[in-house]
């Protein structure tokens, strides 16, 4: 039963993937463009929706992004390291490693004061990266052009090869998170969110499921940041700014967290309607953004995840019956 | 099931609409020209600078599609080619504007870029422009390191940076005889902020060594709050205070400043501080030392080009035009002159980029503020004359500009290939002053 639902998953991905990298050959390159940075956006709502699961709420994931960001462009600038697979990498190493330090500290908290702890991280890194001149300051500075396996590909095709490596990247990251969801580690985050206590005394940590989380949300996070400022070439100390994360909270919560795909179509959803707002309302671009979040929240209160979740469940009926 | 219904009416309708605009758009047919004109439209930086800036752009694009600009601007639109512009928000950081910027050449198809006001946004988009080979007018920002520090093919920058405004400043002080024995800044904590700084007070030093700086300040860009700032002034020894902010921040520090009598205690000097006089009016202090980023405004040069522009503006919004117009303008009419150049080159057909960069290269052209010359940086980055001026009330109690000195573009810029920092060190080796 439970080997055919992850067959299925498997094959259920790798069809969905192979469809979104032929399509990327034929959509204008605008649109591989945005998506490729909503599944960087995609990435670091995961890791909020990951600690979502148990109970926590991060309001500076921009944090780790920024970390992400920062350690892939001074990889690049400094030690000429320019593959981007690999650069996405070692971020995601670099800063799941950051998480693993800071994680017992933030860890012993709830709540909002989880929350304010970890805004008040990035913050401070907020406030040293403005300070530091060597890497730009509050200007940031510029990543050089990416490579693949050591060939730099044409202008016209860089575009679509990032997306192409984020697309199977962010579908190796989908399956894999769909496995430690229903792992016993992620069955005890759910636990935890509904009631702490009971899960200690049945002899479960809440403490070490809570590292785990943060753990994994620091390397996802520092991920989107490298795929971000690779797709972007440009980095700066906004990474790292409230409004930053608080775009991924957003994202997280549009998206609610039943479903690992609805992240990423709901950082899709948010990248559409701001650039074309931006676009098409060059005046007021915030407020046609401000409605667009305030009617998500009446609407879909649990997230466009439930809808996936309702979708399945019913399906599931039907072949059951 | 209602919600759901619900939402995919809402998020197909945001989607239709959004798809319905866009299909318009791109169905846009490509005999005219396309101009993506970025500047800021919200946020600090808005009403200050980056709205008037584009008042002057558009008034001056809906003159040359109806063919109405005094010559040599008279042909209509880009030599024949009716120009579309697309405006786009600076406001947001360089990060989105790089995207912005993306946006604009990929999905748009524009044949130009025009813009960007702030130092921070000209560091990061030029390397995004020459990738995807996209002709890119830099009309406003700054700092000098664009095309000191790296090379472009597509990318112009059709104004002065700052290094001219901080030494000409610096000459201003010293030809006028004033005291520079200590010296203090309070600049943005961001490119333009610390470069201007580092010209003024380098600039200082070497025309009058013996004067010392008792504080240099850098609060965050449009943090709009310079309480602790300004007592940090008011203490401090300094005679004369250096000050490059500008937009939102500037208006906030003069009016949070004026009470506390900072600008009858010191002689401050502003580098571009003329673009908040139309909104500020009457409570723009007096005896301020400003610079207006060129001959602009009530700076600018007594020519039948500047009249026709002073009026034009004056006529249709009701303020005097101050530098964000004259800038943006002055970019519009460089990019007119490159791409008719390039027309003429290429038999009176539309040019492709490539032609109108090499046309670009070492352009001048006559613009409202005096001759810009696209000089330094291989031919990217302009050099213009320059006026610097104190404030004063006129007899009817109006705050205008007096004892103004104009300096030729040779006297207050470096010489091609050599950077600005290094020029002032050497102490302004062969600047051509005649006065």
């Amino acid at each position: 039963m439970i080997n055919k639902f992850y067959n299925n998953l498997i094959v259920q991905s790798i069809f969905l993937m192979s469809i979104l990298i032929i399509m990327g050959l034929f959509i204008p390159n605008w649109l591989v463009f945005v998506i490729t940075k909503a599944i960087a956006y995609g990435l670091v709502a995961l890791g909020i929706v990951t600690l979502m699961r148990g109970g926590l709420v991060s309001f500076g994931q921009g944090f780790v992004f920024a970390i992400g960001g920062y350690t892939a462009g001074l990889l690049g600038t400094q030690a000429g390291l320019t593959d981007a697979i690999l650069l996405l990498f070692i971020s995601f190493l670099f800063t799941g490693f950051v998480g693993l330090i800071i994680g017992p500290l933030l860890a012993r908290y709830r709540d909002i004061f989880f929350a304010m702890l970890s805004l008040a991280f990035s913050m401070v890194l907020y406030g040293v990266l403005i300070k530091i001149d060597a890497i730009g300051g509050s200007d940031g500075f510029v990543l050089p052009e990416s490579t693949y396996f050591g060939i730099l590909p044409s202008t016209e095709y860089a575009d679509y090869m990032l997306y192409l490596v984020s697309i199977i990247l962010s579908g190796i990251v989908s399956i894999l998170l769909r496995y430690y969801y229903n792992s016993t580690p992620g069955l005890i985050a759910l636990a935890v969110r509904e009631n702490e206590l009971r899960v200690e005394y049945l002899g479960a940590s809440a403490f070490t499921v809570t590292v785990l989380n943060f753990t994994i949300a620091a390397g996802l996070g520092g991920m989107g940041g490298a795929l971000n400022g690779i797709a972007l070439g440009h980095i700066d100390p906004e990474f790292s700014y409230w409004t930053t994360s608080g775009e991924f909270v957003f994202i997280s919560i549009l998206a609610g967290y039943l479903s690992v795909p609805a992240v990423f179509l709901a950082a899709l959803l948010l990248e559409l309607v701001r650039s074309f707002s931006g676009r098409y309302f060059p005046d007021t671009w915030q407020l046609i953004l401000g409605v667009f979040l305030i009617l998500s929240i009446i609407y879909i209160p649990t997230g466009i995840g439930s809808f996936f979740k309702k979708f399945m469940d019913k399906l599931n009926k039907k072949k059951n019956k | 099931m209602k919600i759901f219904r619900q939402f995919l009416i809402v998020v197909s309708s945001i989607l239709i609409s959004l798809f319905s605009v866009f299909g318009t758009a791109s169905a846009d047919d490509h005999k005219g020209f396309k101009l993506g004109v970025v500047t800021f439209l919200s946020g600090p930086g808005a009403e200050p600078f980056g709205v008037p800036a584009w008042n002057g752009g558009k008034l001056f694009i809906d003159l040359l599609n109806a063919g109405k600009a005094p010559a040599p601007y008279n042909k209509v639109g880009f030599g024949g080619m009716k120009i579309t512009a697309i405006p786009i928000d600076e406001n947001g950081g360089a990060t989105k504007q790089v995207q912005e910027f993306r946006n604009l050449v990929q999905r748009d198809n524009v044949d130009a870029v025009l813009g960007y006001v702030s130092s921070g946004d000209c560091m990061a988009i030029p390397s995004v422009a020459d990738e995807l080979q996209a002709l890119t007018v830099l009309y406003d920002c700054g700092t000098p390191r664009v095309f000191e520090d790296a090379s472009y093919k597509y990318v112009f920058r059709t104004a002065a940076h700052a290094a001219m405004d901080n030494i000409a400043i610096a000459k201003y002080l010293i030809s006028k005889g004033y005291d520079v024995s200590s010296i203090a800044g309070i600049n943005q904590n961001y490119s333009w902020g610390k470069d201007s700084w580092k010209d003024f007070s380098v600039s200082i030093k070497k025309l009058s060594p013996n004067s010392t700086v008792e504080n240099e300040l850098f609060p965050k860009l449009f943090s709009g709050q310079f309480g602790t700032e300004i007592s940090a002034l008011i203490n401090s020894k300094a005679k004369v205070v250096h000050s490059s902010l500008w937009g939102g921040d500037l208006q906030s520090f003069i009016l949070q400043a004026k009470p506390r009598g900072l600008f009858k205690r010191t002689q401050v000097v502003f580098s571009a501080g003329d673009h908040v006089m139309p909104g500020l009016g009457n409570k723009y202090p007096e005896g301020v030392i400003v610079g207006a980023r060129g001959q602009y405004g009530m700076m600018a040069p007594d020519t039948a080009l500047n009249r026709w522009f002073y009026k034009v503006y004056m006529d249709k919004y009701g303020v005097f035009p101050a530098q964000p117009p004259y800038r943006m303008v002055q970019g519009l009419m460089g990019l007119k002159m490159a791409i008719e150049k390039a027309m003429e080159n290429n038999g009176g057909k539309k040019p492709n980029k490539d032609q109108i960069a090499t046309a670009f290269n070492g352009l001048e052209w006559e613009a409202p503020g005096g001759l810009v010359q696209m000089k330094l940086g291989n031919g990217h980055q302009a050099i213009q004359p320059h006026a610097i001026g104190k404030t004063a009330k006129d007899k009817d109690g109006n705050i205008t500009i007096t004892d103004i000195v104009r300096y030729n573009a040779t006297c207050v810029n470096p010489p091609n290939g050599i950077k600005a920092t290094d020029w002032i060190e050497a102490g302004f080796p062969g600047a051509v002053c005649n006065k």
